[in-house]
């Protein structure tokens, strides 16, 4: 594809954000992530646009409606999209694991 | 430098297994779920209720500036042997998620360290999808600089 744009540029965006936050979650029609924002559907709809040409999202036709979904595929691995998970639980458990050498050290 | 923290997440699966080994003795290790302070502490919530024994409860709700409630969770307790084992639900009050099953294992690898192996059941393959995806998702928002560095992975 010629022009693609850029994702940086994409995700740079507070609201294509939001719009990623959404649809991660669930796959959701243009009409439905619109309503979540205070702006014209027109608006929220060239953000969707962006993030489908860089191929961040996924349009999936389900009878009249289309779906938009996040693209996971987008992924290489299964490692790259899980590894925000696995560095929530780290940053969880290095503070157990601070909290606890304090623990011992006042003992 | 291997990981401390390691997830295993098999595709079409229904559970998480989170394993960690940890700079502390066992003893340690278990107190810091089994005291209601102590877990306020790393968890950063405030701790409402915690009855360490089959059948008890546990409860915690954390409040921002405001004192508006931001997260709320509960669960009950089924299994409790001190330094060796925890069986318990969880469940996030007015989450999308249902009810989540927990096997908590904790082990001593010698004197000083130690090892929990946490495994969490979901109801289905896509919740337990959608629960391996809100970090990401949060992370467009909190950090979206890591998904950058990722993508830009990607993208090479």
């Amino acid at each position: 594809m010629e022009l693609r744009r850029d994702v940086f540029q994409a995700i740079a965006d507070p609201t294509r954000r939001a719009i990623l936050t959404l649809v991660a979650l669930q796959a959701m029609t243009p009409g439905a992530i619109a309503e979540e924002f205070n702006a014209t559907r027109q608006t929220i709809s060239r953000h969707i646009q962006v993030l489908t040409e860089c191929e961040l999202l996924r349009q999936e036709q389900n009878g009249r409606e289309i779906y938009y979904h996040l693209n996971a595929q987008n992924m290489k691995t299964i490692a790259d999209f899980i590894e925000p998970f696995r560095a929530f639980w780290d940053d969880r458990f290095n503070k157990l694991e601070a909290v606890m050498k304090n623990y011992k050290n006042k003992k | 430098m291997e990981r401390k923290t390691q997830i295993h997440a098999e595709e079409g699966k229904q559970d998480i297994m989170i394993t960690r080994e940890f700079d502390l003795p066992l003893e340690l290790l278990f107190k810091a779920y089994a005291e209601p302070e102590l877990v306020a502490q790393w968890m950063g919530t405030q701790v409402l209720a915690m009855n360490n024994a089959p059948q008890g409860n546990y409860r915690f709700e954390t409040k921002d500036k405001e004192g508006k409630v931001v997260f709320a969770a509960n669960g009950t307790v089924h299994t409790f042997i001190p330094n060796q084992k925890i069986i318990r639900t969880f469940e996030m009050e007015n989450g999308p998620f249902e009810v989540q099953l927990e096997y908590l294992e904790f082990e001593a690898l010698d004197e000083e360290t130690s090892k929990l192996t946490m495994q969490t059941i979901f109801r289905s393959v896509a919740l337990r999808d959608q629960q391996l995806k809100m970090p990401f998702a949060q992370g467009l928002n909190w950090a979206h600089n890591r998904l950058e560095e990722i993508l830009h992975q990607l993208t090479k």
